[in-house]
């Protein structure tokens, strides 16, 4: 089977149970991930997940000592998912003891518990290393994560704990969505907004720690961060945002997971965390709300209109025009000849901008006040802002002070 | 006892101690130093955020030229860190993304980037593998042709000192002489930037002149010891300066001293503490020299004299 062929069987989960279920797992992970990043996003405190993430492994460690010393083999995965949550709830509560307790900022406290947890993991590791008993071969997947020859006992454990924490992300969505908007608004309805921001702190912890598996400690914490900023680019709500960032996440985690299920030397996480910033890409470039493509158009349209407008009001004061980007763009819409001389339709359309114009500045002058002149780009046709009730006043002293008819 | 300090630091502690502990000081330094301005910007995890992109640089130099010398890997990985800067940058001001996000996305990308690259191209015959990317190989740089301290005088053997301790000593020259040399405007645009920018300091160029001097202190480190010291390095021993004293050049030297302790009591823990329990192998030294690190900012949390925000009431 090539490449491609096991990729669209997985895809659809024609591919063996086992990967179908680490799939599923994967993008049940991505949706709890996505959904609690999003509201760690809105509070700005997106790089603690990174504390809590690398705190995690001391926890893997000990746990496996402790059930080699009990007589296992020490890889039994909820025992070290156990482990790793129990340690990583740790760095999260040293994180908030420094920032409490001392005048440590908080990406200080984030930097010391990071690389210190991980530095005691390592060691850890390195003691595990030298046992002879349980086996450790494996335990350094937990750094990049790896789906190759897990098991279904395994797989199993991550889709229920993964599916678990899509539906915690579920039931605790309004409170969180009050605090994360607005902590001052959430607290006075009665909301305790430390009970939620723990809560939401204790689901990126569960994600964390489930995802240990299959995307590893060094970049889970990619499937908290990329999905919000990425939806971030799709709406500017709260509630969308939310479901769009688990949408991203859930199809990061499933497309990955059966992107290296069909590429089985692959390390998942990786693969799983560039789908995510593919995503990201696609929306920084074509999202018609905050996208580069779009604002670039903006700019454009904007840049035309200006010139025409120029072009339009010179042609009407019989100024000659230099500028090579105006005259095509009159040129263009038929204003003028190839030889620079205005077209009936350029006649016309150049009167109508200078008479607009004349009326613009006479309302600057008698109603300086109204909210369309704060508004006015210098290029909208003044009917478009105005009421017809104003504009005849305006025509009216127009007329008055230059002696013709309106 | 002093025959066995004496036996204790011989030929054999020279031959086989003195260079990783000596450049693991020389890493802690390199980075701490930095590590100070950027914690009272509170930029702290650029030096995170660094320490991961510096992975993929190292990868594309090594596809590029197909060597693993040290100065492409060093160019590789310092390009790799600017370029990341500017990316983090660029996400910010574009997607109007917070800065922490921003970092996290970025930073996460580029070291996914690296591993998959590492792992479709065939470098595992090299030595760059992530394992040695995390924990350096502080262990293996020893002095062969050491026979006892006096080869400290002898230009043969001096010759052949592992090639990351001049690297390391040059790279921490130059940034104690960026720091001495900038010290004013330094400590102006830290404290005070829009000050600083009022009396004519350039404080943008400063602060990219800073984060490039903590890149190549990452980067020159990294190569040494690995990436767990470098971010507790820039981190840890800072950290826990600031909550030794108010003044900026005290704080400097605090985070001297407790890099140079992190340094040389990790290295010696690493070696000979599970010895100490009867048992023949040694622990990580990477691993253990960040773990002292969080001591000591432990400790400083608990008893440093400075350690509450000015304002607040001292527990009793």
């Amino acid at each position: 089977m090539s490449f491609l062929d096991y990729f669209i069987s997985a895809l659809f989960l024609q591919a063996g149970y086992n990967s179908a279920l680490v799939a599923v797992g994967a993008g049940l992970l991505g949706l709890a991930g996505g959904g609690a990043g999003a509201f760690i996003f809105l509070r700005k405190r997106a790089l603690v997940s990174d504390a809590i993430s690398h705190a995690t492994l001391p926890g893997v460690g000990i746990a496996f000592m402790l059930m080699v010393a009990l007589g296992g083999d020490g890889r039994w995965l909820p025992g070290l998912i156990i482990g790793s949550a129990i340690s990583s709830g740790i760095g999260l509560l040293m994180v908030e003891w420094i920032t409490r307790q001392t005048r440590l900022t908080e990406d200080a406290a984030i930097g010391a518990v990071l690389s210190v947890f991980f530095g005691l993991g390592i060691v850890l590791l390195t003691i595990i290393q030298t046992m002879s008993s349980g086996r450790q071969a494996g335990l350094e997947n937990f750094l990049l994560g790896s789906t190759a020859g897990m098991l279904i006992s395994e797989a199993t454990t991550i889709a229920i704990a993964g599916a678990l924490a899509t539906a915690f992300v579920f039931m605790l969505r309004r409170p969180m969505t009050l605090v994360a908007f607005d902590p001052e608004y959430a607290a006075t309805t009665g909301i305790n907004v430390r009970h939620i921001d723990l809560a939401m702190m204790g689901l990126a912890l569960i994600v964390t720690v489930i995802g240990l598996k299959i995307v590893g400690l060094i970049l889970i914490v990619a499937l908290l961060i990329i999905p919000p900023v990425t939806a971030r680019f799709w709406t500017n709500q709260v509630g969308p945002m939310i479901g769009i960032a688990a949408a991203i996440g859930g199809l990061a985690g499933y497309i990955g997971a059966v992107f290296s299920a069909a590429a089985a030397s692959l390390p998942t996480g990786p693969i799983i965390v560039l789908v995510a910033f593919g995503f990201f890409v696609f929306s920084a470039l074509f999202s018609p709300l905050r996208g580069g493509l779009a604002s670039a158009l903006r700019h454009w349209r904007f840049q035309r209109r200006v010139h025409r407008r120029q072009g339009l009001l010179a042609l009407a004061r019989r100024e000659p025009i230099y500028d090579g980007f105006t005259l095509r763009i009159l040129h263009q819409s038929g204003m003028i000849r190839p030889d620079g001389v205005a077209t009936l339709r350029g006649k016309a359309a150049s009167q109508k901008a200078a008479h607009d114009e004349a009326r613009w500045a006479m309302a600057r002058r008698i109603l300086p006040d109204d909210s369309a002149i704060e508004r006015y780009d210098g290029l909208t046709p003044i009917e478009d802002m105005m009421t017809q009730d104003q504009i005849d006043e305006i025509d009216r002293v127009i007329a008055e002070q230059t002696g013709a008819p309106a | 006892m002093i025959d066995n300090l004496i036996t204790a630091l011989g030929a054999e502690f020279v031959q086989l101690s003195l260079t990783p502990i000596v450049i693991g000081i020389l890493g802690a330094v390199a980075c701490a130093l930095p590590g100070n301005f950027l914690l009272l910007r509170r930029q702290a995890l650029i030096g995170d955020a660094i320490s991961h992109v510096v992975l993929p640089g190292i990868v594309v130099a090594f596809l590029v030229t197909g060597t693993i010398t040290a100065v492409p890997m060093m160019i590789g990985a310092g390009c790799a860190a600017i370029v990341a800067v500017i990316v983090i940058e660029l996400v910010k001001r574009l997607g109007r993304v917070e800065p922490g996000a921003a970092m996290g996305l970025v930073f996460t990308t580029l070291f996914a980037a690296g591993v998959l690259l590492l792992e479709i191209t065939d470098t595992s015959s090299v030595h760059i593998d992530v394992q040695h990317a995390l924990l350096g190989n502080l262990e293996s740089l020893i002095w062969f042709d050491a026979e006892g301290w006096q080869s400290l005088l002898d230009p043969a053997a001096l010759a052949t000192l592992p090639p990351q301790l001049p690297r390391l000593a040059v790279v921490l020259l130059g940034i104690v002489l960026f720091i001495t040399l900038f010290w004013k405007e330094l400590k102006i645009s830290t404290f005070d930037a829009a000050f600083a920018e009022a009396i004519g300091i350039r404080t943008r160029a400063l602060g990219f002149a800073l984060v490039v001097a903590t890149a190549i202190a990452a980067v020159a480190a990294f190569d040494a010891v690995g990436s767990i010291i470098v971010i507790a390095m820039f981190v840890c021993p800072p950290a826990a300066a600031r909550l030794m004293t108010n003044q900026l050049g005290r704080q400097i030297g605090w985070s001297v001293v407790f890099a140079v302790i992190s340094a040389v009591l990790g290295y010696v823990f690493a070696g000979y503490g599970l010895g100490w329990f009867g048992s023949p192998y040694a622990v990580s030294a990477a691993g253990m020299i960040a773990t002292i690190s969080g001591i000591i900012l432990l400790l400083a949390c608990l008893f440093g004299p400075q350690r509450k925000r000015t304002g607040q009431r001292a527990e009793a």
